[in-house]
């Protein structure tokens, strides 16, 4: 195959309210790509619809949600053109999702090892003796001390960390093309969340898996990623190379959330903050969503929304001062 | 004023473990275990740790939620266990706290008026209108306009609502104010806003901060001192660019090299700590 593993191209999906009149952007307009093996990090603050955008890669969208246009082309055929039953036969075998909080996301009723062993019969038949076998493999891989007399506990005797790592158990157990984590780390204490992300690189790395990350927390990004792309009221507002983006952030937006984290080292400076608070998803304002808030706005920034402007090969920004005539 | 506005000194929490029918005791969790800190006046002391390190307990202590063990706290030097009455009440008014999260900590039946004038209200009697003089200062101090009185809390977000959970705080013109996660629940682009806000208010008011956090980069960017708990101890304590910098004790600095980078070129050797 030659194409990219995942390529989303011009992608929106919609909240409709009940009678449906109206219409909230959660996704407009996305375009994005994803070669295997690689780690992409899709940062935006709550509401900038970074969750809608993995909910519709998975298609496991609520009963509101509508995918309006766009395609998601994994492995080169169109995810949204797909049946539900192939649909079925993706989700959890060939792209995986890790969620925020792992005390929601495993049940408390079953045992570690039925868990785990849940995708791997269910998606290839096999019986539950050996899924559990493989079940205390996964365990193993994913460092879980004494995988023998783990598998057989339910999640209340497991610690926050190791009940993540049985979340990351389970999203491998298939060796999906993909995996999705969103906040996996958020309920996670410092020195934790380095080992998962750790171990989440090391998986990565034997699986030759690709990796999206959707998280608030540049450091996570920094760290992790090679492409970053940053969400803003439901638009890509900038994407492109991780060194790149934090070199030379182009939008506005990018550079003012790069200047607002307090990093270790230049303590007691003040800390340049952004005006304002990050817009209603349902009602954001005209032109450019980030318009309001924006030190460099301009009088055509509050009435035309600017395109995708590529900045270099690589990089694209959605601001009117990539504008190639501003330059 | 020369000594320090808040002094622990060697101070104990252990909460009973019991069991049984009789509610025997048959161990103690020893959640703070002899820690000693003072703060200034003016002056900001960082606690990070890990969850269950005790920050919480200690925190609670300077609260006079929880009476500790044993040890002595102080305020401007008066021992706090010998507080009664009508200076315990004083205590109380003078060390004020603001929570993680402004969704759970404002009521959601009261006008925000209401809320931020109403410990003025319980323990102060003043005529309607010095309260009213007191809340409009209140609500430009934490820059918020003069509208947001007649508001309910879910007419603002997150961050409004954190600036009214602080104009609470500030509205008996406290000396101490608890910062327990005051940013951890806040969007990303709104965290610095807070930050900022806070060190305004202290640089204008000389009001002390006891800021408790996980987020190594926040703590190091607001205190002057900071404090490393581990398993109810400080494990280290010394001035925030010292123990930012070069950490001595094994855990801040494996603590410290845990903490996401700020940009993918700075790289960190990563102490990874087992279990």
């Amino acid at each position: 195959m030659t194409g990219p593993l995942l390529d989303i191209r011009r992608l929106s999906t919609h909240y409709v309210s009940a009678r449906g009149t109206r219409v909230t952007r959660a996704v407009d307009d996305v375009t994005l790509s994803l070669d295997q093996g690689q780690t992409l990090g899709i940062v935006g603050e709550s509401g900038s619809g970074k969750t809608t955008l993995a909910l519709t890669l998975l298609r496991m969208l609520p009963p509101a949600a509508r995918i309006v246009s766009g395609e998601m082309l994994f492995e080169g055929s169109d995810l949204i053109k797909k049946p539900e039953n192939e649909m079925r036969r993706i989700r959890g075998k060939r792209i995986a999702m890790i969620l925020q909080d792992p005390m929601m996301s495993l049940n408390p009723l079953f045992t570690v090892g039925d868990q785990v062993a849940e995708p791997i019969r269910v998606h290839e038949g096999t019986p539950r003796r050996s899924a559990w076998k493989r079940a205390t493999e996964l365990l193993k891989a994913v460092r879980i001390a004494a995988p023998e007399t783990r598998v057989g506990e339910y999640p209340h005797q497991l610690s926050g960390g190791m009940r993540q790592r049985i979340v990351g158990a389970i999203a491998i157990s298939c060796e999906p093309r993909i995996l999705i984590a969103d906040e996996p780390t958020t309920s996670l204490d410092v020195t934790i969340q380095a080992q998962y992300l750790n171990l989440l690189r090391d998986l990565q790395r034997s699986h030759n898996l690709a990796l999206i990350f959707i998280t608030h927390n540049l450091g996570i990004v920094a760290k992790m990623c090679d492409q970053v792309a940053v969400m803003y009221a439901g638009r890509l507002v900038e994407a492109g190379p991780v060194k790149q983006i934090y070199n030379a952030p182009a939008h506005p937006y990018t550079r003012a959330l790069l200047e607002s984290i307090p990093r270790l080292g230049d303590s007691r400076q003040r800390l340049t903050a952004i005006d304002g608070q990050p817009p209603d998803p349902s009602a954001p304002p005209p032109g450019c969503a980030f318009h309001p808030r924006c030190p460099k706005v301009m009088d055509r920034c509050r009435s035309e929304a600017p395109p995708e402007f590529r900045v270099t090969d690589t990089q694209t920004s959605r601001c009117w001062l990539s504008a190639p005539v501003a330059r | 004023m020369a000594g320090p506005v808040l002094e622990a000194k060697n101070i104990v929490k252990h909460f009973p473990v019991k069991r049984g029918l009789l509610s025997r005791e048959v161990a103690v969790v020893r959640a703070v275990d002899d820690i000693s800190f003072s703060i200034d006046p003016g002056k900001t002391l960082g606690v990070v740790g890990e969850s269950g390190c005790g920050k919480t307990t200690t925190a609670k202590m300077v609260l006079m939620l929880e009476r500790p063990t044993g040890g002595i706290m102080r305020f401007e030097g008066q021992d706090l266990q010998a507080l009664d009455g009508g200076s315990l009440r004083a205590y109380r008014r003078s060390v004020q706290a603001v929570f993680q999260d402004p969704y759970a900590s404002l009521n959601p039946r009261m006008r925000v008026g209401s809320i931020i004038v109403e410990p003025l209200v319980t323990n102060e009697s003043l005529a309607s209108a010095e309260v009213r003089k007191r809340l409009l200062r209140l609500l430009d101090l934490v820059g918020l306009p003069e509208r947001a009185a007649d508001l309910f809390p879910h007419e603002f977000s997150g961050g409004q609502r954190q600036r009214i959970a602080i104009a609470r705080a500030l509205s008996l013109s406290p000396k101490v104010i608890v910062l327990d996660e005051p940013v951890s629940a806040l969007d990303v682009s709104i965290r610095a806003q807070i930050l900022n806000l806070l060190r305004d208010l202290q640089a204008q008011l000389g009001v002390s901060y006891l800021f408790i956090a996980h987020d190594l980069a926040a703590v190091a960017h607001m205190s002057h001192t900071i404090a490393v708990m581990y398993l109810g101890k400080i494990v280290e304590i010394g001035p925030a660019e010292i123990v930012a910098k070069s950490p001595k004790h094994p855990y801040t600095q494996a603590l410290f090299s845990a903490a996401l980078p700020s940009h993918p070129d700075e790289r960190r050797d990563e102490i990874i700590l087992a279990g």
